[in-house]
C-alpha cells in the first residue's frame, strides 16, 4: 500500500484507506482508480496530473 | 519563415495560476512560443501546503516539486527567472524588464497577491513575518529554530492552518484576532467555534476579541502589547490577515483595477491583448484565491489564448480548510444571497447548510466528522 500527494494541492491519497466517501474503497492502488477520477480538494483530473509518491 | 516572427504568449508569475495557464494551454497548443517570466526562481512548488508543510517535517527544498529549469523543458517554454517588470508598454506590445525589452503577442497576468500588513507600534514592529511564499517558509523555519511559542495575527483560514501544523509539531500557538470566532469571513459561528476545542487541545490559546498593537523586543524573544492592554510573549509573531491582489504593475499601465485587475468573463482585461487570472485578478467584484477558481480560469483562458471560443464558468467551488485536528470544508455563500443557516446534523463537529427563500441549499460548511462529505454534499447542489 502507498500513499500518494496532489502535486498542485498537497492533497493525501492513502490506498490503505481509499476515499469511502466518493465511493473509492480501502485498498484501492492509486492505478485501479479511474482517468475521469478528480483530486477533491483542487479538482485536477487523474489523467493530467501523476501524484507523486510520498 | 513566418514562425521565426511569431511573438509570444508572455506569462507573468510562476505560481499555481501562471503554470495552470500554460500547462493547459500547452494540451491544446504544443508549438506556439510561451516565454515565462517569475520575479523568484520559478520552481514549482504547492502554495496550500506551506500551511501544513511543518509537521511533515518538510523544508523549503523538499517543498519544490519540480525545479523551473525542468518545468521549462517539460512545457516547452522560454523561462525567464528573477526578472522584474518595470513597465507594461501597451501601445508598443511590448515589456521593460529588468532582463531586457521582450515583446507579446497576449500578456497574462498571474501576478499573485501580498500579505496585508498591519501597521504596529513597538521596537519591533518589522519582526513580523508573513508566509506567502517558499522564500518566506524559508524564513519561518530559520526562525522556528530554537523558538518555543509562536502568536499568530489573524483567525482565518492561513492562521488556523499554521497554528494547527505548529501546535502539533510541538510549538505553543496563540492566536489572536479582533473578532469573535475562527474562520469567521467564511462560516457561520455555530460552524467556527467547532474549531476551538480541537485546537485548544492540541495546546492553541484562542484570544480573540483584541489585536496587537505594539511589538517590542523582550529578553527572549518579543513581548506584544494587544488592544486590551494584556500582554503576550512570544518568540516568533506571525501575520495572516490576508492578501491584497498585486494591481499596480496593471494601474500603471492603465488597465481597470479595483481590489484586482478587473477582467471580464473571458479573462480578459480592458485591454484585449491582456488576460489576468488567480489572486490578482477581480471577477464580478469578486477575488478568488484559492485552488479551484484557479484550475478552472487555467483552463478557460488556455482554449482563450489558443483561439477556442470559452466562458469563465465557475461551478460549486467547496474550500478545504486543512486543520488537521478538526478538518474543514465550506461552499461559501454570496454576502447579498438571502436566505439562512440550518444545522443539519451535529456529532463530533457539525453539518450545516445554507437555505435560500425556496428552501434551495446554496452553500455548506462541513466540520470534523462530516467533512468528508463534501463531494455529496456538492453533487447535492448540482442537482438539486
Amino acid at each position: 500500500m502507498k500513499v500518494w500527494q496532489c502535486v498542485v494541492c498537497g492533497f493525501i491519497y492513502d490506498e490503505a484507506v481509499g476515499l469511502p466517501a466518493e465511493g473509492i474503497k480501502p485498498g484501492t492502488a492509486w492505478a485501479d482508480i479511474p482517468d475521469d477520477w478528480a483530486c477533491p480538494d483542487c479538482g485536477v483530473a487523474k489523467a493530467d496530473f501523476e501524484m507523486v509518491e510520498v | 519563415m513566418e514562425e521565426w516572427i511569431v511573438k509570444p504568449i508572455v506569462v507573468l508569475g510562476s505560481g499555481l495560476a501562471g503554470y495552470t495557464a500554460v500547462r493547459e494551454f500547452r494540451k491544446l497548443n504544443a508549438d506556439a512560443p510561451v516565454t515565462l517570466i517569475s520575479r523568484d526562481s520559478g520552481d514549482f512548488y504547492s502554495k496550500p501546503m506551506l500551511s501544513n508543510a511543518f509537521a511533515q517535517r518538510k523544508d523549503a527544498v523538499s517543498l519544490i516539486q519540480t525545479p523551473a529549469l525542468k518545468m521549462a523543458e517539460q512545457l516547452n517554454i522560454s523561462m525567464l527567472a528573477h526578472t522584474e517588470i518595470n513597465v507594461i508598454d501597451r501601445s508598443g506590445k511590448q515589456l521593460d524588464t529588468s532582463s531586457g525589452i521582450l515583446e507579446y503577442d497576449k500578456l497574462v497576468l498571474a501576478l499573485g497577491a501580498d500579505p496585508i500588513r498591519i501597521s504596529l507600534q513597538g521596537n519591533a514592529a518589522d519582526a513580523v513575518i508573513s508566509v506567502n511564499d517558499l522564500t518566506d517558509y524559508a524564513r519561518l523555519r530559520e526562525a522556528l529554530e530554537g523558538a518555543n511559542s509562536i502568536s499568530i495575527m489573524g483567525g482565518g483560514l492561513i492562521g488556523c492552518e499554521f497554528a494547527n501544523d505548529l501546535a502539533t509539531a510541538g510549538y505553543e500557538v496563540t492566536v489572536i484576532d479582533p473578532g469573535t470566532y475562527p474562520l469567521a469571513s467564511l462560516i457561520p459561528e455555530l460552524a467556527g467555534k467547532q474549531l476551538l476545542q480541537p485546537l485548544a487541545q492540541l495546546g492553541v490559546t484562542w484570544r480573540f476579541g483584541t489585536s496587537v498593537q505594539s511589538i517590542d523586543l523582550a529578553s527572549k524573544g518579543y513581548a506584544l502589547t494587544l488592544t486590551d492592554r494584556s500582554v503576550v510573549k512570544a518568540d516568533i509573531v506571525m501575520s495572516a490577515v490576508g492578501l491584497r491582489p498585486r494591481i499596480q504593475l496593471a494601474r500603471e499601465a492603465g488597465l481597470e483595477v479595483n481590489r484586482g485587475i478587473v477582467i471580464n468573463d473571458q479573462l480578459c482585461t480592458n485591454d484585449n491583448s491582456i488576460f489576468a487570472l488567480g489572486d490578482c485578478a477581480e471577477l464580478d467584484g469578486k477575488v478568488l484565491p484559492f485552488v479551484l477558481p484557479i484550475m478552472h480560469a487555467g483552463r478557460t483562458l488556455a482554449r482563450i489564448l489558443n483561439n477556442q471560443a470559452a466562458q469563465l464558468i465557475f461551478p460549486a467551488m467547496p474550500i478545504v480548510v486543512k486543520t488537521v485536528a478538526h478538518p474543514i470544508a465550506v461552499l461559501p455563500v454570496p454576502r447579498d444571497l438571502a436566505g439562512e443557516w440550518r444545522v443539519m446534523a451535529s456529532g463530533t463537529g457539525i453539518k450545516m447548510g445554507f437555505f435560500d427563500a425556496q428552501d434551495r441549499i446554496k452553500g455548506f460548511v462541513l466540520t470534523g466528522e462530516y467533512a468528508g462529505e463534501r463531494n455529496a454534499m456538492t453533487k447535492m447542489l448540482d442537482t438539486q
